[in-house]
């Protein structure tokens, strides 16, 4: 169940089936419930960073909002000083997020579960600050942030946010993609074997101090890719969104996908769009409930009593049932 | 001269709250081997619940006591309802239901009280009696009530059964339990202690920031690094590294150009060049693992 599953005819049609409904979506839903569904891949695609570092590798961060606000300015400042093309961004954006996120990985390798957790946690929280420091005021926009533009459509007769929709799609299938394959790969299995048992993974010959801290870059690379994206999404940056509690936002969304999968940061990403708009129509309505950031902390620790492998797993667990059961009744 | 010495002796006073946090982290790490990341959150929930006190006409002194009591209460509640149920999950889970009661202290915090940021009386008169311009009245009673209180602690572990019983569990559950110990019980009375002590942290560093659901975000930041500079299985190190963690502070936001503004990312650096250069803090034991 903790690699990645094997291509099989089942998993290609399903895959088929999800790209057709993706690819139709924005077509029979409104600009801006596309322009959410935009902003649900933008965090899909930082889940995966999250997941493939603490599902897969076993490193923990509740400072994945920092890489996030490390891409997003990456991107804004390129655009809002230098006016560059958006799509010309995001290379950059990933690799100055990898390089911070590789540079963090490095103290990080003599740090384990806890104290790790709580280096990222400092990070999360000391970030806002930094990004309103007076020295770097004139590139960050200070607390006001940064304006910036929607990229125009790519195609005639798409609007902006449809077109920002594919183009998120895309990135996101092709970043699944990606990690799919490095997880199914060689690296892949030293990446899991470091956290299944490091001691007995460095005595089988992994370099693991080489592996932990690439995972750390790839990881922030990918939160990075969000990171900017989200602000093609948002057409703004400013110091406060990239707060402890977005870092909050990503860890929900990871354990509710499943941590140790990838199809289940769509879940995710869903999840953090959509269940706080609903939470707050709720408590909008009726003056007893507790306010949304509540219901999300009840979610998520109720979440890891009962279901800690996520939508995911659950979908893993019911289609395994499944098969034993037909092979069963077959047999 | 003077200036330095008033910001060495805030620094001390400021420390010594960073102190009391510092040691609840390091009691339920050394119960459990776990920082509470909600303990920051529990303490100003702690100081909105003396804050109500105060209002419905308490006088000061019964409201902190109050509230220390109401947090001890709710401390081991917390450990008994909701941490329990992942005593024994990987540490993940556990770092994620912390971070769960983080946020529903915040959020309920801010959904009882609002966020709009409130004046806290301090605890201790204007008027002492003699007048000081190296530190104010508030700063001093903040550092003889943490004194007092880590007084307090210590005799309570070294001297009393139960206190006995604590640190046994702690140190070694399985034999603990094969004593007569109820382990499970002395981890709710490490919770209920931490809370209380994280309550008087809370409510010393009120009137100092101001009362508002964000107030300890900084301050369990600059307790962790006191927790993990001291050492984090040794109190008295953590104690004293809540104590330099203060004072290093107010130095920094006084001497170092851009200092006063980037606080936080100093705590940062703290935590991290600790963590890399010292892990075991300056006076934790090195922790050697059998493979």
């Amino acid at each position: 169940m903790d690699r990645p599953n094997p291509i099989t005819p089942q998993l290609l049609a399903g895959f088929g089936i999800a790209i057709v409904f993706a690819a139709v979506v924005p077509h029979l839903v409104s600009d801006f419930t596309s322009f959410q569904f935009t902003q649900a891949m933008a965090y899909g695609i930082a889940l995966l960073g999250l997941n493939i570092l603490t599902g897969y590798n076993g490193q923990f961060s509740i400072g994945h909002s920092a890489f996030y606000a490390v891409g997003a300015y990456t991107a804004a400042i390129l655009l809002y000083h230098f006016e560059w093309n958006h799509y010309a961004t995001l290379p950059v954006a990933a690799l100055v997020a990898f390089a911070v996120g590789f540079l963090f990985g490095l103290p990080a390798l003599r740090l384990e579960g806890l104290y790790l957790a709580l280096a990222t946690f400092a990070f999360a929280v000391a970030t806002p600050q930094l990004l309103k420091f007076d020295a770097f005021e004139h590139w960050t926009g200070g607390v006001q942030g940064l304006f910036v533009p929607k990229p125009e459509p790519l195609i005639e007769g798409l609007s902006a946010d449809q077109s920002l929709y594919y183009v998120t799609l895309a990135i996101m299938v092709l970043l699944m993609a990606v990690a799919w394959c490095l997880l199914r790969s060689r690296s892949g299995r030293a990446i899991m074997a470091i956290r299944d048992n490091p001691i007995a993974a460095s005595t089988m010959g992994i370099n693991t101090a080489l592996y932990k801290t690439t995972t750390f870059g790839i990881s922030a690379m990918y939160t990075g890719i969000a990171g900017a994206l989200s602000v093609f999404v948002t057409e703004f940056v400013a110091p406060d969104a990239f707060n402890f509690f977005l870092a909050v936002n990503l860890l929900v969304g990871s354990v509710v996908g499943g941590i140790v999968s990838i199809p289940g940061v769509i879940f995710g990403g869903l999840f953090l769009v959509f269940v706080p708009n609903f939470a707050q129509d709720i408590s909008r309505a009726y003056p007893f409930v507790p306010p949304p950031w509540a219901i999300f902390g009840i979610f998520l620790i109720l979440a890891i009593y009962f279901v800690p492998f996520g939508v995911w797993g659950a979908v893993e667990r019911a289609l395994a049932w499944w098969k034993r059961k037909s092979a069963g009744l077959g047999g | 001269m003077d200036l330095f010495l008033q910001l060495t002796l805030a620094g001390l006073a400021i420390g010594s709250i960073y102190s009391c946090v510092a040691l609840a982290v390091v009691m339920i790490y050394q119960a459990t081997d776990h920082f509470n990341f909600a303990q920051g959150e529990m303490a100003m929930f702690s100081t909105y619940v003396a804050w109500t006190l105060v209002g419905l006409g308490a006088p000061v002194w019964l409201a902190f006591l109050l509230a220390v009591g109401i947090s001890f209460l709710a401390g081991v509640i917390i450990e008994r309802v909701i941490v329990k149920p992942v005593e024994n999950a990987p540490v993940l889970n556990q770092i994620i239901v912390f971070i769960g009661l983080l946020v529903i202290f915040n959020a309920v915090a801010g959904w009882i009280w609002e966020f709009t940021i409130k004046p806290f009386p301090s605890l201790f008169p204007e008027d002492l009696g003699f007048k000081s311009t190296l530190i104010g009245p508030h700063h001093l009673g903040v550092i003889a009530l943490t004194l007092g209180v880590l007084a307090l602690v210590f005799a309570f572990f070294r001297f009393t059964r139960v206190g006995l019983a604590m640190r046994a569990a702690a140190a070694n559950p399985d034999s603990a339990r094969l004593v007569g110990i109820s382990v499970g019980w002395m981890l709710a009375l490490g919770w209920g202690l931490a809370a209380s002590i994280g309550a008087v942290g809370g409510i010393l560093v009120a009137p100092i920031v101001y009362l508002e659901p964000n107030m300890m975000a900084g301050v369990l930041l600059y307790g962790f690094a006191g927790a993990l500079l001291g050492g984090v299985s040794s109190p008295g190190g953590a104690v004293l590294g809540g104590l330099v963690v203060g004072v290093l502070e107010n130095w920094v936001g006084q001497y170092v150009p851009g200092g006063s503004e980037l606080k936080l990312t100093f705590a940062l650096i703290l935590i991290v060049g600790v963590l890399v250069f010292k892990p075991a803090g300056l006076f934790g034991r090195v922790v050697v693992r059998r493979v």
